[in-house]
């Protein structure tokens, strides 16, 4: 009989895991009006999850055959998500009520792929990173594809589909040769037979490295494993969209982190080009191809795959700083891409959402606290001081400097300059353009969301210090 | 002759790039693109196994076990998809996935 694995540190998982069963076994019984409380269930189990995860182990304790670790990385990275995911769906709760999709299935996939990303963040095997990867991806194709009688979705959710089937493979063609030329499948050995290595890594492990490279850059939608962004971002419903841009992409650049910091730390150089190079066309391409965007969650779309970018010169930089740096970026852009998105949810007349840029016109005439909010994230995803976004590009760009990563660094500044140029538009419009039609009043809950993150992102600078402290044990954890 | 591992890995290697092109060269329908994937799927799975047997290790043919699992349950929702797709629009030619730029 074998030994019963130490579960403690997978607590928080098991918990995810098995309420998403009970649940889901609820919805079954009670049917589609049940959803509301699913939703409220669903918040309420991933706060008890994040207790779990702020009071249980961060030292790198093993279990699973050394298949999970639970350490600092892990933690900080696992808080985020839950705090996106939570977020999200208490966002939805109006949206799904408006669009009658109120269906108990909704909070549930979100609870799963949740539970998917926080394996991808615990993953300390290529076997448990590939379950953790499937489980999230799996349920995303669904909840992309979620307004099943829009034709725009279930567009979006096939695109998604064929495209995110189509970066699995190729990550797993590259874990296979990974898993063959250096004869294991868990990270500790694949790095220790890395370093074993006289004359630097085999052609094989190059190969399999440079593979798995491609999936997880298609993963956090680097150009130019990008195509995809633009019309999932655009097709799916808004609150889904809104999800997309936040935990999803999270949980990935912790996964892309942990991939390469880990088994294939010893190889830096050789990844490090390629990192460099994701991330300045990732930014370069993100500041020009939403110039010409007329809708908003387009736009969004380009703007994102333009801060991954940015996120990504932390990890070419390949140091502590730069993953310090990574992770303090991931927490801010949380922060300003929920507040955003929480607005566009909020852009409705009567109960149908409008997606265009020209309605936001005038927005200061009509209601002017939700003007202020959107042009505090806007000048934050711009990078004006003092807002949170302007911290977030600076550590990542300090620690590009000190890597010595100058062109790379000349680069994002130029493109941040350029992509301040939509950004300011909306401003432009939203205060000096004659007002449209006014929007309905946004309900309790997301006003609450959109007042609390807008603080956050303009207060950010009088106490940057408890973050960049945590950032900065996260990342040591990689560095063990 | 005997069949080594290399044979086993030109082989993987063929139907991969197979599936890649079949996603991407393919213009007349979603079910093709669907198969190129599971072949894709299929191509790992003869990697992993060949390296298994080849290293004396078990844990490669667990991956592949893992890997069908997946595949399995990535056909179903990617059918699932195909359907409620269908039902919106009445073609599932790739020509006409085009509601959206891009």
């Amino acid at each position: 009989m074998a030994e019963l694995p130490n579960l403690i540190p997978a607590i928080p998982e098991l918990l995810l895991a098995a309420s998403a069963l009970v649940l889901l076994l609820f919805g079954a019984f009670r049917g589609d009006t049940s959803t509301r409380t699913i939703s409220w269930a669903t918040v309420g189990v991933m706060a008890l999850a994040a207790v779990f995860i702020i009071s249980g182990p961060s030292d790198g304790v093993q279990t699973f055959a050394g298949m999970f670790v639970a350490d600092g990385f892990g933690v900080f990275m696992k808080l985020l998500i839950l705090l996106g995911s939570g977020l999200t769906i208490i966002l939805s709760l109006g949206y799904l009520r408006d669009h009658g999709m109120e269906r108990f299935e909704y909070p549930i996939l979100i609870l799963l792929a949740t539970l998917g990303m926080m394996m991808m963040v615990a993953a300390a095997d290529l076997i448990s990173l590939y379950v953790g990867l499937e489980l999230q991806s799996l349920s995303l194709y669904v909840l992309a594809s979620f307004r099943r009688d829009s034709e725009r979705s279930t567009e979006a959710g096939l695109k998604y589909f064929v495209l995110g089937a189509l970066a699995s493979g190729i990550l797993l063609y590259g874990a296979s040769l990974v898993y063959g030329f250096t004869g294991s499948t868990n990270f500790d050995a694949i790095a220790a037979n890395i370093a074993a290595q006289e004359h630097g890594a085999s052609v094989g492990v190059l190969f399999g490295l440079a593979f798995l490279t491609a999936g997880l850059a298609f993963k956090v939608a680097a150009v130019p494993f990008h195509m995809w962004t633009p019309d999932v971002y655009e097709g799916a419903p808004t609150p889904v969209t809104a999800f997309f841009s936040v935990a999803p992409k999270i949980a990935a650049f912790a996964l892309f982190v942990r991939v390469m910091m880990g088994p294939f730390g010893g190889l830096a150089a050789d990844w490090s080009q390629i990192i460099v190079v994701l991330s300045a066309t990732s930014m370069v391409l993100g500041a020009f191809a939403a110039i010409g965007q007329r809708n908003i969650k387009r736009m969004m779309a380009y703007s994102s795959i333009g801060l991954i970018g940015f996120a990504l010169m932390g990890l070419a930089a390949a140091t502590p700083e730069g993953i310090q740096g990574l992770i303090l970026y991931m927490t801010l852009y949380l922060a300003m891409n929920i507040g955003a998105w929480a607005i566009i949810l909020n852009m409705r007349r009567g109960s149908s959402l409008v997606e265009n840029i020209d309605d936001l016109s005038g927005l200061a005439k009509n209601q002017p606290m939700m003007a202020a909010a959107m042009a505090i994230f806007m000048f934050s995803l711009a990078g004006i001081p003092p807002l949170a976004g302007f911290f977030a590009k600076f550590y990542v760009l300090l620690a590009a400097l000190d890597a010595g990563l100058y062109t790379l660094a000349v680069i994002g500044v130029l493109s941040a300059v350029v992509g301040s140029f939509y950004y300011l538009r909306i401003i432009k419009l939203m205060y000096f353009d004659e007002p449209a039609e006014k929007f309905t009043a946004p309900t309790r809950e997301v006003g609450l969301i959109i007042t609390a993150a807008a603080v956050f992102t303009l207060l950010f600078f009088l106490f940057p210090a408890p973050f960049v402290a945590e950032a900065e044990l996260a990342a040591n954890a990689l560095f063990r | 002759m005997e069949i080594a591992l290399g044979h086993y890995l030109t082989v993987a290697a063929i139907l991969f790039t197979l599936g890649i092109f079949g996603i991407f060269l393919n213009r007349k329908n979603v079910i093709i693109i669907l198969m190129s994937v599971e072949l894709m799927l299929l191509a790992v799975n003869i990697n992993l196994v060949a390296f298994s047997a080849y290293l004396g290790d078990l844990v490669g043919q667990v991956f592949a076990m893992f890997v069908l699992t997946v595949a399995a349950a990535e056909a179903a929702i990617g059918l699932a998809i195909l359907v409620t797709y269908f039902r919106n629009r009445g073609t599932v030619a790739v020509e006409e996935i085009n509601r959206m730029k891009g």
